[in-house]
């Protein structure tokens, strides 16, 4: 997967809360054997219609979020499903960091899985963003000292995990680095048996 | 020794690798497969050239997208690919599948209690979020994505932080008639959906321990409805009684010796958790859901809510959104609300419990004519018993359409699907927008409530239903 460490976006607010999987990415889209693709289904039955036809009532499809690449959305982002489709479908859409006052569990792991930065904020804090986001917002991540700032004087600081941090700062293959280990499952095996 | 809970004594039995500032290294007991999140996984190891570890440790089926009705015809030829690629997979690196002419297919979560693949104790995992309802058996059992599924196939292993514990104390016992599944849709009402998000759940107090293992079931799949990782139960008597004689359970003196190293693992007296939330089962009624997610529920006797009830802005505006999808008028009483479908299954109440309590309401009754309504076994295993009591019949006298075994209308990846704008009655676990087609509207119930829904046509409480028609 690919690193992040600074990294600069256009801001796309999203003011809903409990933003489910499913509506990340709707079942239906879920039967391809890839990974790769899935962008052109996110938020499918926001942006689109019965036909196909983009909704000019979903502000994703308005020219100025074009170009965004960083979500901010209300609390308890991605529960629901487990599905991986989600953050693939971000991914692919061109979502690279994702910032709200909560995430569930599995979405959370699914995403630094795939390189992308989920950041919990204060709810205060994601109010503010929301405020501010109009058109053309962008926002500066820094993951290694681990604060946002924008053109505006907003500077704030965000926890991770520090294992997290620096998987996505490297840009591990996990399985690789626990196959290193691969001593130590065994051993694990040999007592148990 | 300082007293544990049981989430505590798996979690360090489990562990392989400990390092500073580091999640466990956690070694996984049985990993579930099935065919919508393993694809990737499999292309994965073969990528990287690598195998999976422990294929006897790994266990597949197929469930999400399988056909209930003319099972050899999969109309949708994505759906095919996919199952196919399940089958060679499986195949390629060893691993055993139940496919869908299998004796032993049926939904993941149904078939591995019933095999005795679930054990007390054991580390469980699946890429499904519904891999909680393993721990009713004193497992520790959670959902993973398909990276991680990838991850567990070739080491056998996950990282995991050590998780924060709550106990969810059920005190009391349930009215005649009240459900496991009413029990659960309230204690997600009440504590709503993220209250268990960074934790996992043990389900303790009268009621759960007056439960059957079904029930338990029911109450443990929900737990990441209300945002929890896992939920578990410490076994006891019930769950040793249900193990018994299980195809994968270890059988006779064995069995015993077993027997006396689950009961250890139970929670021990005084162990502290990082929080405990309660509930009162004697006060819950009959839940009926109004909104788009598992907490928007209330009582059968309740009304539909007006957004202004709530404080937090945000909900203000997420119950007006619910209410806009879900077509209904604040304030509207929830037995005003008519129904067009009926979806009696799910890994949440699609075990021979389930069914039976359904078929007792509806016994020589009729399906409401503006009602179309379907029983979906969760395994070809529920199925026969099922149709060994005749319940087939009972549910097929009164118009039900009676289906093979899958996940189906739960979340619509087959052919089962409820139209735009159209209700269903629905006993699965998720209400979300367009989760059983889209535009759908879901209202979650118990297998009762729905049975009762589908003769009506509109909710009622089901437990003025009881008596059969003469």
């Amino acid at each position: 997967m690919e690193p992040i460490n600074e990294y600069t976006g256009v801001v796309y607010p999203l003011e809903k809360v409990n933003v489910d999987t499913d509506q990340i990415i709707p079942k239906q889209f879920l039967k391809r054997i890839e990974r790769q693709g899935f962008g052109q289904f996110l938020f499918y039955h926001w942006r689109f219609d019965d036909d196909g036809i983009a909704r000019s009532d979903f502000s994703l499809n308005e020219e100025q979020y074009r170009s965004a690449s960083i979500l901010v959305a209300g609390k308890n982002f991605g529960c629901g499903s487990s599905r991986e489709h989600a953050p693939w479908a971000l991914l692919d859409y061109g979502f690279r960091v994702i910032i709200a006052p909560s995430f569930a569990d599995i979405f959370y792991n699914n995403c630094v899985k795939n390189g992308i930065l989920p950041i919990a904020l204060p709810q205060e804090t994601v109010a503010e963003l929301f405020t501010k986001a109009s058109e053309g917002y962008s926002l500066t991540v820094q993951l290694e000292n681990q604060s946002i700032s924008d053109n505006d004087g907003l500077h704030v600081s965000f926890e991770i995990d520090p294992y997290w941090k620096e998987m996505l700062l490297n840009g591990w293959d996990e399985v690789s680095r626990t196959l290193s280990l691969e001593d130590k499952i065994e051993q694990y095996e040999n007592q148990r048996a | 020794m300082e007293p544990k809970t049981i989430i505590e004594k798996i979690w360090e039995k489990h562990v392989v690798h400990r390092e500073e500032g580091s999640p466990d290294l956690l070694y996984i007991d049985l990993h579930l497969v099935h065919e919508v999140t393993s694809p990737q996984a499999f292309e994965g190891l073969r990528m990287n050239q690598r195998k999976v570890r422990r294929p006897d440790l790994t266990f597949a089926t197929m469930d999400h997208n399988v056909p209930t009705i003319a099972r050899h015809i999969i109309n949708d030829p994505v759906s095919k690919v996919q199952m196919e690629k399940l089958e060679e997979n499986c195949k390629e690196f060893g691993v055993e599948i139940a496919d869908i002419n299998h004796p032993d297919q049926g939904i993941v979560h149904v078939i591995g209690p019933e095999l005795g693949l679930t054990q007390p104790g054991k580390t469980i995992v699946c890429g499904d979020s519904h891999t909680s309802t393993h721990g009713a058996f004193g497992a520790l059992a959670f959902g993973i994505g398909t990276s991680e599924v990838e991850h567990v196939l070739s080491t056998q292993t996950l990282w995991q932080s050590s998780p924060k514990t709550i106990e969810v104390r059920v005190n009391g016992q349930p009215g005649a008639g009240v459900t496991a599944k009413d029990i659960i849709l309230a204690i997600i009402a009440k504590f709503g959906v993220n209250a268990g998000t960074g934790a996992i759940l043990e389900y303790t107090g009268e009621a759960i321990r007056k439960m059957s293992m079904e029930e338990r079931m029911t109450i443990c799949n929900m737990s990441i409805e209300a945002g929890a990782k896992a939920g578990l139960i410490s076994p006891d008597e019930v769950t040793f009684d249900y193990l018994k004689g299980k195809r994968h359970v270890p059988q006779g003196e064995e069995f015993q010796a077993a027997i006396s190293e689950w009961r250890n693992l139970a929670t021990d007296e005084g162990a502290t958790y990082d929080d405990v939330l309660e509930i009162h089962a004697d006060e819950i009624e009959p839940q009926v859901t109004w909104g788009t997610n598992p907490s928007m529920g209330s009582s059968v006797y309740g009304r539909v809510p007006f957004p202004e009830d709530y404080e937090d802005p945000a909900d203000q505006k997420a119950i007006a959104q619910a209410l806009t999808y879900m077509g209904l008028t604040a304030g509207m009483p929830i037995q005003d609300i008519d129904i067009q479908h009926v979806f009696i299954g799910s890994c949440t109440n699609s075990r021979i419990s389930d069914l039976r309590a359904a078929a007792n309401i509806v016994r020589g009754r009729k399906v409401h004519r503006n009602v179309r309504a379907l029983v979906v076994p969760g395994s070809k295993s529920v199925k026969e018993t099922a149709e060994a009591e005749g319940l087939d019949q009972v549910f097929i006298d009164a118009g039900f359409e009676w289906r093979e075994a899958g996940c189906s209308m739960c979340l619509a990846m087959n052919d089962d699907i409820v139209p735009p704008g159209e209700r269903c009655a629905s006993t699965s676990n998720r209400n979300f927008e367009g989760r059983q087609g889209n535009g759908s509207r879901t209202h979650l119930v118990s297998p009762a409530m729905a049975a009762a829904a589908a003769l009506e046509g509109k909710f009622t409480d089901a437990r003025k239903m009881k008596q059969p028609v003469v």
